[in-house]
C-alpha cells in the first residue's frame, strides 16, 4: 500500500512544484495522473523513489517511510519500485539483455556485474519477459538499434525485472505515435494487473488515461484537484485541471470511445489524434 | 498598390554587423598586426643567417645524400624500443587517467576538494612537456626506457583525463537516473550506466594518444630516456648526415603507420 501524506516540494529555484499532496493507493490499481505541463506530475513520481528529495510530508510504502531511509536502505527500497521513463533511458550501447538484467543490479554484487554474471533464474525471467512484451529474439540487439516502441518495451521489462511492489511510470507514451502509444499503455496496464502491482502513470493524453486507468488523479499547480474514476471526468473537471477550453468535442469523443471500448472495437485509435490535440 | 505599400512599410537595408561591431573587428586586426611586429622586433633575429638559409638547406640535403642504408640494421632495436615505450606509456596512462577523469568530472566527483585535486593533476600533467618530464624521470630512474615510459605517461594523463572527463560530463543523465532507480550501488551505476557511454571516447583517445606518443618517444632519447632519439642525437653530433637521413626516413615511416592504425581504429568505433 502506498500512502502519500502532505507531500510538498520546493525546488532550490523557489518553484513550488507540489503543495501538500495526499492520496493513498490501497489496491493494485492503475492510477493515471493527468494535469497540464508544469503541474508537478514528474516531481510527484520522482519524490516517491527520491530521485527528487521531497521538502516536506511523508511517502510510505507498506508502512515504511521512504524519506527517513539512509542511502543503503534507500537502495533496498528502490529495488521495490520499478520506474519507466518517457525517454526510455536505456543504456544505448548495451544489449537488450544487459538492459533487462540491469533491473537486477540491486540484488547482485559488483564483481558479478563486472563479469555480467547474473543468476540463472534472472536470465530465465528476462527471456520470459522478452517473450511477454513481444521482443523474443532481441536479447543481443543493441538498444540504440531499436525503435521507440521497442525501446519502451525494454524499459518496461527492465522495471518489471525488479519484481517491484510499485510501478512509477512517467509519460510512457509521449514520444510515440498514437497506435504504439495504445499498445504500450495496454502492455503496462495488463502487466500491472497480471502481477497485481499498483502503478502510478503520468500521462498527457486524457483519452488514453480514461480508457486504461482504474482511477484518475488530476494535478494542477502542485495540488490535487480531482480524484475519481474515468466516468467522473467531465468538462467541468477538465476545466478545473487544465483551465477554460471548449471540451465538448473531447468529452463526446471519449463517450463514444468508452462505448467502443466495451465492444473491443479495433479502430479505436483513429479518432485519437483529434482528442490528443484537444487534450494536449 | 499593395506591393508598393509593402515596400514602404518594410526596410530594404539589412546589415549583419553594426558599425560598432565592424569597428571592433578592425581593432582586432590591428591588434594582431601589432603583436606580430612586436614579437619580431623583440626576437633579435639574425637576418644575416636567414638570408642564406636556402643555401644551407641545399648543402645539408647534399650531405645527407645518399642515405646510409646499412645503418638500418642498427636502427631496428631502438625503433622497437621506441614503440614499446609509447605503448607501455599509454597503458600506464589509462590506469591512472581513468580514475582521475572521474574525479575531475563535475557529475562523478565526490566533493569540491576531490574535483580540485582531479583538475590539478590534469593541468599539472599537461603544463609540462614530455621531454621535460623525461629529464625529471631520468634523474629519478636513471637513463633508459623506464624513464621514457613514465615521461610519456605523465604527459598523456592530462590529455586523456581531460577528454574523458569532458565525455563524462556530457553523458545522458537520464540513463544514470534509470540505473540509480533500480537500487544499484554507486560502483554499479558507474559500471553499467556511465562507462558504456564514455567507452567510445576512451577507445578513441587511447589510440589517438598512442599515435602521438610514438612521435613523442622518438625524441625522448635526446635526454637519455630511451628509444631511437639517442641514435639521432649522436649522429647529429657527429655530423653523420647520411645516418641522420636514414633515421628520419624510418621514423617518418613508423609515424605514418601508427597514424594510419589510429585513424582506422577510431573510424571503426561506434
Ligand atoms: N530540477 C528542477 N529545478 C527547478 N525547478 C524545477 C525542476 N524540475 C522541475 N521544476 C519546476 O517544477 C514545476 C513542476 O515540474 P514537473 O516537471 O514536475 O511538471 P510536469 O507536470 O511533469 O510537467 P510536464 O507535463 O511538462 O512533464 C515546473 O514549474 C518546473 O519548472
Ligand atoms: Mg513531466
Amino acid at each position: 500500500m502506498l500512502e502519500i501524506i502532505g507531500l510538498s516540494k520546493v525546488y532550490p529555484t523557489g518553484t513550488v512544484a507540489l503543495k501538500e499532496v495526499s492520496f493513498t493507493v490501497a489496491d493494485p490499481q492503475v492510477v493515471a495522473i493527468i494535469g497540464p505541463s508544469g503541474a508537478g506530475k514528474s516531481t510527484l513520481i520522482r519524490c516517491i523513489n527520491r530521485l527528487v528529495e521531497p521538502s516536506a510530508g511523508k511517502v510510505m510504502l507498506d508502512g515504511i517511510e521512504v524519506r527517513s531511509l539512509n542511502r543503503r536502505e534507500l537502495r533496498k527500497m528502490r529495488r521495490r519500485m520499478g520506474m519507466i521513463f518517457q525517454e526510455y533511458n536505456l543504456v544505448e550501447r548495451l544489449t537488450v539483455m544487459e538492459n533487462l538484467l540491469s533491473g537486477r543490479l540491486g540484488y547482485v554484487g559488483f564483481w558479478k556485474t563486472y563479469r555480467r554474471k547474473f543468476p540463472p533464474q534472472d536470465v530465465a525471467a528476462a527471456f520470459k519477459l522478452l517473450d511477454r512484451v513481444g521482443l523474443s529474439g532481441y536479447q543481443d540487439t543493441r538498444a540504440d538499434a531499436l525503435s521507440g516502441g521497442e525501446r519502451q518495451r525494454v524499459g518496461i521489462s527492465r522495471a518489471l525485472m525488479q519484481q517491484p511492489d510499485l510501478l512509477l511510470v512517467d509519460e510512457p507514451t509521449a514520444s510515440l505515435d498514437p497506435k504504439t502509444s495504445r499498445q504500450i499503455m495496454r502492455l503496462v496496464v495488463e502487466l500491472a494487473h497480471e502481477r497485481g502491482t499498483p502503478a502510478l502513470v503520468n500521462i498527457h493524453d486524457v483519452g488514453l488515461a480514461q480508457s486504461f486507468a482504474d482511477r484518475i488523479i488530476g494535478l494542477s499547480a502542485g495540488q490535487i484537484v480531482f480524484d475519481g474514476t474515468s466516468q467522473q471526468v467531465t468538462a467541468e473537471v477538465l476545466t478545473e485541471i487544465y483551465g477554460e477550453e471548449d471540451w465538448s468535442t473531447t468529452i463526446r469523443k471519449i463517450e463514444e470511445d468508452n462505448d467502443q471500448d466495451t465492444q473491443k472495437g479495433d479502430s479505436r485509435h483513429k479518432d485519437r489524434i483529434t482528442r490528443e490535440t484537444a487534450a494536449g | 498598390m499593395s506591393v508598393k505599400q509593402n515596400i514602404d512599410k518594410y526596410p530594404d537595408v539589412w546589415r549583419r554587423f553594426s558599425p560598432r561591431e565592424t569597428l571592433m573587428r578592425y581593432g582586432w586586426y590591428l591588434g594582431v598586426v601589432f603583436v606580430v611586429v612586436w614579437s619580431i622586433s623583440n626576437l633579435d633575429i639574425p637576418w644575416f643567417y636567414i638570408l642564406d638559409a636556402h643555401v644551407q638547406a641545399k648543402d645539408l640535403a647534399i650531405r645527407m645524400w645518399p642515405p646510409d642504408w646499412d645503418f638500418v640494421n642498427q636502427l631496428v632495436k631502438p625503433l622497437i624500443e621506441t614503440i614499446h615505450i609509447a605503448t607501455l606509456g599509454t597503458f600506464v596512462t589509462i590506469l591512472i587517467a581513468f580514475p582521475v577523469a572521474f574525479l575531475a568530472a563535475r557529475n562523478t566527483t565526490f566533493n569540491a576538494i576531490t574535483w580540485f585535486v582531479g583538475r590539478f593533476i590534469l593541468v599539472g600533467s599537461r603544463s609540462v612537456n614530455t621531454v621535460v618530464w623525461g629529464l625529471l624521470f631520468v634523474a629519478i630512474f636513471g637513463p633508459g626506457p623506464v624513464a621514457g615510459v613514465w615521461a610519456i605517461a605523465f604527459r598523456s594523463i592530462g590529455f586523456m583525463g581531460k577528454l574523458v572527463a569532458e565525455a563524462i560530463e556530457e553523458i545522458d543523465e537520464g540513463t544514470v537516473e534509470a540505473i540509480e532507480a533500480t537500487g544499484a550501488s554507486r560502483l554499479q551505476v558507474l559500471w553499467m550506466g556511465i562507462l558504456p557511454q564514455v567507452l567510445p571516447v576512451i577507445y578513441g583517445t587511447t589510440v589517438y594518444r598512442w599515435d602521438i606518443n610514438i612521435r613523442e618517444s622518438t625524441v625522448l632519447g635526446f635526454v637519455g630516456a630511451g628509444g631511437i632519439g639517442i641514435l639521432l642525437y649522436s649522429s647529429i653530433n657527429q655530423f653523420m648526415w647520411r645516418e641522420v637521413a636514414v633515421i628520419l626516413i624510418t621514423v617518418f615511416g613508423v609515424v605514418i603507420a601508427s597514424e594510419f592504425i589510429s585513424a582506422t581504429v577510431r573510424q571503426r568505433i561506434t
